[in-house]
């Protein structure tokens, strides 16, 4: 397996699958039943293949694999160079797991433009693999903003009525960060004389021009997180989606800031990192309780979730930024769970609305009477969500805390309330969807899960579990690169006295 | 074995729970999955029940202390978590308290729960519950200890909210959840604070260690804090929660909405002495906190009294018996405050049996009165519910603690009960007198709502409706049995645990389970405490029942007198103290104002309204400003241009002079 470019194949395969599904024709419904199919094994086959690389892996090394390298564009040393590590590794399998689950998820609920759409979600699985195994700032910014455009397309055309603000909202948002981050670029390119990332991470910035790129960086990272105060895309953003968009936005794509700031931000800007550390604290904290306040009033059931999905995520910023072994890897741990349980979260939504046609949490109540497999698998997942100790959403919170705590108890007891507003919003919502007396007319005859819904579901109830009960699989590969990231920021605080006086 | 004690139960769940899903397709189809649920879980239960016994001879008389790994969980950094039984005396002394009630419990559910349409539901909920609270007594590292403990947390969301058609059931169930979380945040920081100080977890290794940090500290906020005082009340919080005890007390006598054998397992025998089974499990870490010590006796103390207070006036069969609970678990935890850690041991087990005692017989009544719980609705059914008013004596007398001092004659409340108190005398401080006579005023209490629950449910003239009365039945053999060997249990538990936990035996029992530092003796002058000591409690007990009797039956106008005389002090109690009023103002009310707040205000209008709305308002204000520009006359474009031109030459020749 080594000698082939696995990485390449695994990135490009969706997109060789897009490109026959281009070439579908025909009647309309055999063109949409075709396409559905086309997409659905070829994501089967991604995943197949993604899989071989995790098996391949070797948790002992720090180092890049499977690396792959041609040069670009010669004359400026820019290169198509992919190669993963422990923290990159699980984002490329997250990715390649929920694109078949949001395609069969799809599978009834798009009914127009379905060739279209299936090339939309593919092309987006070819970007997003990519930008996680890019190792070239320029690939990566390739990727990076790519993605904006099939998720813009997902959410404008086939969203909700108030569909177009959402995507404009969303792209804005996203734009105005990545052209900070693309000035950085530029002035890296200029200090280094390269766009090669591991060099990149090697190279030593001067102090001053850390603190201009760091922020260059964190306004493109903030927005994708997303972080408090840039959040308020989000819940437009989700409310407008259909329902497999909203799974790869909070389930992939909302990684992408979390992702970044492990790469870019901690190991090539390690004092700026430091010195904005209290900032990002801060940040963090605010995106914890806010959202989790705001979160318990929403009427809404996609935008409460969304709302969860910031308050979750600043814990991924604060657990990053506590530069800690624990909090890094919590960090991680937390995007992949959150990655699963908000996925999961909006597709039980998801669920219910393709019955009734409403978000609305007061059309509900009383599932359970009608629905009580549904009812079973929404209360792990809330119960995942609210980080109950054997689902995955505990681990990465207590890990994130541990290594908050290392640093400062403080900040640590301050996230800690998330736990508490976290379980308020979340049973408050489940008892009034699930919960009480059914009887609401239109519920009356409502079905429960379908056997295509507990295929869509069944494999994210078994990842919940797993990384629960024994997420040592996944924390096992991540050892050595995030053992390597901590000592390379450490080295640095080392390096500049200054910077711990001020501490 | 020990391995399948645990999981036994954890087996019945998941069968219990498929067959929970399964649609049944007619009558005799849905019996059969009810029945194959019942006998499933209580069977697997009864097995658990007998092993624990079998592990109480090992591990508690011949002392054969054992921890089995089972599998690796978390590991990341210094931090190595597993999955690990972890069994001494302290925990199978758990094990033998939580797997009898919940054997009995079950058992009961057979004939409690079979009019319900989700029996297999519930079996499996009850077995879910059985399983976390062994995981929580067996955990050998704190992180397992807090999965046991927030299973246990869920178990009891579960089934208080059983009932889900009722609203108040749910709202019950989420305050419990709610009030439990906000006591495991104080759990969770504990842990990192343990882990932060002793890089470790794993219990045996903190204990080992735990005397050469007794003097380290912490920067909290700036403040340098006495580190193991920092951690142990950090858990105690945790512990506070889960035992319902003063400020988070409020969720346990909502979680009196869930069914009644619920509440005696898990929100009196098992669940709720949790905090107790902690901070005895953690003595090494209390015993070097002066400071934490203090508040545990403090808290526990004032729990024991303002309960019992509140007991007093309640009409609710449950919450009466809810509040007695809690106050009960204040004994316990000012027990374990003065050091008596296995006195409150002690009381845990005596109490667990007449705790589950009462709530199993309110139970039976319960269903006798056709699911009454206004104690106002009963009296007069003595005769036609025998062996339920008997057992339910049994439990009170229990409950009150009677029993003759220096003779080994009483019911196993009396021995725990007095250890406690006079442990509490024995410590010779301000805090261990304070408590002692809170405790003693709470036992008078005790024996007075005892009495007057007795009185108001069995005896005087029937108060309900000619239909309930006409209804009223015994309960089935598959009810009472199980109390009977509750009864037992509340009998000679007592007398025969009495040498064992807190006699001439307990050293050579307990072993290394619970660690008294050597200057703590408050045990051990509890055995040479003068006789007035001794003879109060029973005097408070003799006295209480007296009173309720006499209030409650001959001199019946009495209490309605002395409600109308002490108006405000009878509403002070009969509400609770506003404790759940002052929280809803506090707390409730304004979480959801400030979520609102923020949503309408902070995201809307501020950051959408400076941010992307405003931009986009702004752009398309000014362009709409350009656009008013192009007018299309020619003389309006030459104008411009001249001004232009003017305006350069003369930037030109300034820039050239």
């Amino acid at each position: 397996m080594q000698s082939l470019p696995i990485l390449s194949i695994v990135t490009f395969l969706p997109l060789a699958g897009a490109l026959i599904i281009l070439w579908i024709s025909g009647r309309p419904e055999d063109v949409a039943r075709n396409a559905r199919k086309t997409a659905l094994w070829t994501s089967l086959a991604t995943f197949l293949l993604s899989l071989f690389i995790w098996l391949d892996f070797d948790p002992g090394s720090a180092a890049f694999q499977f690396e792959e390298r041609v040069v670009w564009m010669s004359g400026v040393d820019i290169a198509y160079h992919m190669g993963i590590d422990g923290i990159s590794l699980f984002f490329v399998l997250l990715a390649t797991v929920l694109t078949p689950i949001c395609i069969l998820a799809s599978w009834e609920s798009i009914k127009d433009r379905v060739k279209e759409y299936m090339i939309a979600f593919l092309v987006l699985e070819t970007l997003m693999i990519g930008m996680f195994c890019a190792l070239d700032m320029v690939l990566f910014y390739v990727f990076f903003e790519g993605v904006l455009i099939p998720m813009f397309l997902i959410i404008g055309v086939w969203g909700g009525p108030r569909r177009v603000y959402a995507a404009f909202k969303f792209f804005l948002y996203t734009l105005l960060g990545s052209v900070l981050m693309l000035l950085a670029l530029l002035a890296m390119y200029f200090d280094a004389g390269t766009t090669d990332i591991p060099t990149l991470m090697a190279h030593d910035f001067p102090v001053s021009l850390q603190t201009w790129l760091w922020l260059a960086f964190f306004a493109s990272f903030a927005v994708k997180v997303p972080m408090w105060p840039v959040h308020t895309w989000l819940p437009d953003a989700h409310v407008e989606a259909p329902t497999a968009g909203s799974v790869i936005l909070a389930g992939v794509l909302l990684k992408f800031g979390g992702y970044g700031f492990l790469r870019f931000s901690l190991p090539m800007f390690p004092d700026a990192s430091l010195e904005f550390a209290p900032l990002m604290f801060g940040l963090s904290i605010v995106a914890v309780i806010y959202t989790s306040l705001v979160a318990l009033v929403q009427e809404d059931m996609k935008k409460l979730i969304a709302y969860s999905s910031i308050a979750h995520m600043g814990f991924v910023t604060a657990g990053a930024f506590s530069m800690t072994a624990h909090g890094i890897e919590g960090a991680v741990f937390q995007m992949l769970s959150h990655g699963i349980v908000s996925a999961a979260l909006f597709l039980i939504v998801g669920v219910v609305y393709d019955r009734i046609h409403s978000r609305d949490i007061d059309a509900y109540g009383g599932l359970v009477h009608r629905m009580p497999v549904y009812a079973v698998v929404f209360m792990l997942f809330m119960l995942a969500s609210v980080g109950l100790p054997g689902t995955s959403g505990f681990i990465g919170e207590f890990l994130v805390l541990m290594g908050l705590f290392e640093v400062h108890t403080g900040v640590a007891a301050l996230v800690a309330t998330g736990l508490v507003l976290g379980a308020v919003y979340m049973l408050y919502l489940y008892r009034r969807v699930v919960f009480g007396k059914l009887t609401k007319d239109h519920l009356k005859s409502i079905l429960d899960l379908s056997p295509r819904e507990m295929a869509v579901f069944a494999p994210l109830i078994l990842l919940v579990l797993w990384m629960g009960i024994y997420p040592s699989s996944f924390l096992e590969p991540m050892h050595a690169s995030v053992a390597q990231l901590v000592e390379q920021v450490q080295a640095a605080q080392a390096a500049s006295p200054a910077m711990m006086a001020t501490r | 074995m020990y391995t399948a004690i645990v999981f036994l139960p954890f087996l019945g769940f998941l069968i219990a729970g498929w067959l929970a899903l399964v649609t049944p397709r007619d009558k005799a189809h849905k019996q059969r999955l009810d029945r194959n649920a019942q006998w499933v879980t209580s069977g697997l239960m009864l097995v658990s029940w007998g092993l624990s016994a079998l592990a109480f001879v090992e591990v508690g008389l011949n002392g054969r202390t054992v921890t089995i790994e089972l599998l690796s969980w978390l590991q990341s950094g210094a931090l190595d978590v597993s999955w690990a039984l972890k069994i001494d005396t302290l925990t199978v002394v758990m094990l033998v308290v939580v797997t009898t009630v919940s054997a009995m419990v079950h058992v009961y559910s057979i004939g409690y729960m079979h009019h319900d349409p989700d029996v297999p539901r519930f079996m499996s909920f009850l077995s879910l519950f059985t399983f976390c609270m062994l995981m929580l007594v067996t955990a050998d590292n704190l992180v397992q200890l807090f999965f046991g403990w927030e299973g246990v947390g869920l178990a009891s969301y579960l089934l208080i909210g059983f009932w889900y058609d009722k609203p108040s059931a749910n709202a019950a169930a989420i305050k419990a959840f709610v009030v439990n979380r906000v006591g495991d945040f104080g759990f969770a920081l504990g842990i990192f604070a343990t882990f932060v100080l002793f890089q470790t977890v794993d219990l045996d290794t903190i204990f080992g260690a735990a005397s050469g940090q007794a003097d380290a500290t912490f920067q909290v906020f700036g403040m340098e804090v006495h580190a193991l005082t920092a951690i142990c009340l950090l858990l105690f919080l945790g512990a506070m929660g889960k035992s319902a005890q003063l400020g988070l007390h409020t969720w346990l006598p909502d979680a009196m909405e869930g069914p009644t054998p619920v509440s005696a397992l898990i929100h009196a025998a098992t669940m709720v002495t949790a905090g107790v089974f902690m901070v005895a499990r953690l003595s090494p870490l209390f015993e070097y906190s002066e400071t934490a010590l203090l508040v545990v006796t403090y808290v526990g103390a004032a729990t024991a009294f303002f309960a019992a207070t509140v007991g007093l006036v309640q009409n609710d069969i449950k919450r009466v018996i809810a509040y007695s609970t809690c106050s009960q678990l204040g004994y316990m935890f000012f027990a374990c405050g003065v050091s008596a850690y296995s006195a409150g041991i002690f009381h845990l087990m005596t109490h667990a049996f007449f705790k589950a005692l009462l709530f199993l017989g309110a139970g039976s009544v319960i269903h006798a009165m056709s699911d009454e719980q206004d104690m106002r609705k009963m009296g007069g059914i003595r005769r036609l519910v025998p062996a339920t008013y008997w057992l339910m004596v049994i439990g009170s007398l229990a409950l009150a603690g009677i029993g003759i001092p220096g003779t080994g004659i009483g019911f196993a409340g009396f021995f725990s009960k007095d250890i406690i108190l006079e442990s509490a005398w024995g410590a010779h401080s301000a805090v261990g007198n304070l408590a002692f006579w809170l405790g003693i005023a709470a036992a008078l209490m005790t024996a007075f709502y005892s009495m007057r629950l007795l009185m108001m449910t069995f005896h005087g003239a029937p108060r309900a409706d000619e239909t309930t009365m006409a209804h009223v039945h015994e309960s089935p053999k598959v009810m009472i049995v199980p109390l009977i060997v509750l009864a037992v249990g509340a009998v000679l538990a007592g007398y025969a645990g009495y040498e064992l936990f807190v006699g001439h035996e307990a050293p050579h029992f307990w072993g290394n389970a619970i660690f008294v530092a050597e200057h703590h003796n408050a045990l051990e002058n509890a055995h040479h405490a003068p006789l007035w000591v001794k003879w109060l409690p029973l005097l408070m007990a003799v006295g209480g029942l007296a009173l309720g009797y006499l209030f409650y039956g001959p001199m019946s106008h009495v209490p309605g007198m002395l409600a109308a005389r002490f108006r405000s002090i009878y509403d002070l109690l009969l509400n609770k103290w506003w404790f759940d009023e002052l929280y809803d103002v506090l707390f409730v009310r304004p979480a959801f104002v400030i979520g609102r707040v923020f949503w309408k205000g902070g995201d809307g209008a501020v950051i959408d309204g400076l941010g992307p709305d405003g931009v986009a308002a702004q752009v398309i204000a000014w362009s709409k400003r350009a656009t008013r520009v192009q007018t299309g006359f020619v003389y309006h474009y030459a104008f411009a241009m001249l001004i232009g031109v003017a305006g350069l030459v003369t930037w030109y020749l300034f820039t050239q002079g």
